[in-house]
């Protein structure tokens, strides 16, 4: 009985912990949900947490205004720069992991002060290639910039999938007849939805999530989705529209949390791949 | 079909490292198992690796055909090779994994089709072909990496310790299988293992290596009887070979292996006459199967009496352990026969069985194949 019932208590405890985390992390989104659809009167008038009075899309449109744009400059340079940062990550990896040659793990060792640079410490360096390039201000150049600087992690990741995979495979591959692209291309790609979706979804929250790059590196009308939010919220002419700002923001967040909806689960099981069997 | 031969291959990971092969010298025949069998560590995966091609050898040359193949690359090679862990391609299925040789061979959709079939009705995996190598059990993906290997009718087979992943009744029957396989196909094959069984039972010929050297090159029977030095006679057989310490006495002309039981002695005759091995310390190899129970007509001056120390029954026979010269002795015995601890026996040597070996260098000193006294000691000298 007294186990019993302390065992319930125990469970009360747990539930209301978590509980009271949840409530933690879904208050803010609930409340810039319920902000964007209120009235600016309704803003007003009511506090934060308050129901809106009517339901408008109206903060919605006069936002998509603001930043649709920008939006679209923002899908411009995250999908080019993920997918090239991802094909140049998993060929990386599948050299270092399968290919050694002489200096390869001095050359991954380097490699890995990639993913520990600060931004700003390539920022001066990257502009002056970037107008060497004449790529400064462009799209590309952002792309490019992207790709540079992802390229560690994804090659860190494709890496150390691969190296739990046994080479043995890659031997009876060349035995087989096969060569350096087509093992690639039909053996080990096929294995790797795990690693890629991973790839993926680190590069695409990086790159869409870039603020500091893409106001360093990109002006006016190619300035990524980040930098609008930045310049509608701050702007210090007329009345604030919290509506809009939020409903903004919103526009901004939501294409990493439908990827980590979508692909979620490939997240979770590519980063404990490779944890089970060394 | 295709004979293999290696001359004087050496292979090394750089200066200053140890040899991972020294001056190796294998010449098989066409159709001929050839087994490379040593503990592990002995360099012989390194040896397959460099027959297959995945990697390059220092020195000497590899010839299939007379035809040398060091220079060339895997694929242009035409060997095939079985992993240990099998290396099935995870993504495609049986039969992908089967036919993918071909393909990258660049055959005919029909052929590889009849090639796929032929294969899989030979190892009885036709109801197979359309799994993936996730959903098959430990002996069903063992034949699928040997259809694999099947498939293509290369020049030749490398097995690289293709049962050690199996379990102890699986592994008999896959080698009863790959035995039967090779009768059957007759392709020249090489295959690695640390399994003495496996060697004395699938090889043509046995090379025993040991720190990237060939000790001893020969048929399986050259190998359990005539074994060149205490590492052979010890690696192959078992129960292994019992060795006994002792010294070795001279008289009339005929030399004598001490024995000591504790309970009695005796003066087991060997019958050289070569000078000079008197009072030399050796060791004396002999068989478990080779010491008999002495029968009353048997019972002569090379028998000598034994109290039992430990007996273990395996069934088939029963090791019975007494102690000669302070060193355990195993005797393999018909159970029918076998007797009690703290008995006393009477063992019979057959001293035409008896081995003799250098104690410090290990080398086979006696009967045959010794060499000269004076040569032994000069190369160790200078050795």
């Amino acid at each position: 009985m007294t186990s019993r019932s302390s065992l319930s208590l125990s469970r009360v405890a747990i539930y209301a912990t978590l509980l009271a985390a949840c409530a933690v992390y879904l208050i803010p989104l609930v409340v810039m949900l319920l902000t964007s659809f209120k009235s600016p009167e309704d803003i007003r008038t009511g506090n934060l947490l308050s129901w809106p009075e009517v339901f408008t899309a109206i903060g919605w449109l006069k936002a998509w205004d603001g930043v649709g744009g920008y939006f679209w400059n923002s899908v411009k340079i995250t999908i080019p720069a993920v997918l090239i940062s991802t094909v140049i990550g998993a060929l990386n990896g599948y050299v270092l992991a399968m290919w050694r040659f002489r200096g390869s793990q001095l050359f991954f060792g380097l490699l890995l002060f990639g993913c520990f640079l600060p931004f700003q410490v390539v920022l001066l360096p990257a502009s002056f290639t970037l107008g060497q390039l004449g790529l400064a201000n462009t799209t590309g150049g952002l792309v490019l910039i992207h790709v540079v600087y992802g390229m560690a992690f994804t090659t860190l990741f494709f890496r150390n999938y691969y190296v739990s995979i046994p080479d043995a495979l890659v031997r009876a591959a060349r035995l087989d007849g096969a060569g350096f692209f087509t093992i690639f291309g039909r053996i080990l790609l096929p294995m790797s939805t795990p690693i890629i979706m991973v790839c993926l979804i680190w590069q695409f929250t990086q790159i869409w999530n870039d603020f500091l790059f893409g106001v360093v590196f990109a002006s006016g009308d190619t300035q990524p989705i980040t930098v609008a939010l930045n310049n509608l919220v701050n702007t210090s002419t007329g009345a604030k529209e919290y509506n809009v700002d939020m409903a903004a923001a919103m526009i901004a967040g939501l294409p990493t949390l439908v990827v980590y909806v979508l692909a979620g689960k490939y997240f979770l099981r590519g980063l404990t791949a490779g944890a089970v069997k060394g | 079909m295709a004979t293999l031969e290696l001359r004087n291959v050496n292979k090394s990971y750089g200066s200053g490292l140890p040899d991972t092969l020294k001056n190796i010298e294998i010449s098989i025949d066409s159709g001929e198992f050839l087994i490379l069998v040593g503990p592990s560590g002995c360099g012989k995966s390194t040896l397959m690796n460099c027959i297959a091609g995945l990697e390059d050898i220092s020195g000497g040359a590899i010839l299939v055909d007379d035809q040398d193949i060091s220079g060339m690359s895997p694929k242009d090679r035409d060997i095939a090779m079985v992993f240990q862990s099998y290396a099935l391609y995870p993504t495609m299925t049986v039969h992908g994994n089967i036919a993918f040789g071909l393909k990258m061979r660049k055959m005919a959709p029909a052929e590889i089709e009849a090639e796929v079939a032929r294969v899989a009705k030979l190892l009885q995996i036709e109801h197979l072909l359309g799994r993936k190598p996730g959903q098959l059990s430990g002996g069903q993906q063992q034949r699928v990496a040997m259809g694999r290997a099947l498939a293509r009718r290369p020049k030749i087979y490398l097995f690289d310790e293709p049962l050690s992943n199996l379990d102890a009744k699986l592994r008999v029957e896959m080698r009863t299988e790959i035995k039967l396989m090779h009768q059957r196909l007759k392709t020249t094959t090489v295959y690695v293992t640390h399994d003495q069984i496996e060697a004395m039972t699938l090889g043509d010929k046995v090379a025993v290596m040991k720190d990237g050297i060939i000790q001893q090159f020969g048929t399986p029977r050259q190998i359990y009887n005539d074994p060149a030095n205490l590492f052979v006679a010890s690696f192959i057989g078992s129960p292994p070979m019992n060795f006994i310490p002792l010294r070795l006495q001279r008289r009339d002309g005929q030399l004598f292996a001490l024995l000591d039981s504790g309970q009695a002695r005796c003066e087991l005759p060997l019958g050289v006459m070569e000078a000079g091995f008197e009072d030399r310390e050796v060791i004396l190899g002999i068989r478990p199967e080779q010491i008999l129970l002495a029968t009353a007509e048997s019972r002569n001056q090379s028998s000598i009496r034994a109290e039992v120390e430990v007996v273990e029954p395996t069934g088939p026979d029963t090791l019975v352990f007494v102690e000669l010269n302070q060193t355990k002795v195993c005797c393999r015995m018909a159970p029918d026969d076998a007797p009690q601890v703290g008995q006393t026996l009477e063992l019979q040597f057959d001293p035409s069985k008896v081995l003799l070996f250098d104690a410090q260098s290990g080398e086979r000193l006696l009967p045959g194949k010794a060499q000269p006294l004076e040569h032994k000691v000069a190369q160790f000298m200078t050795g």
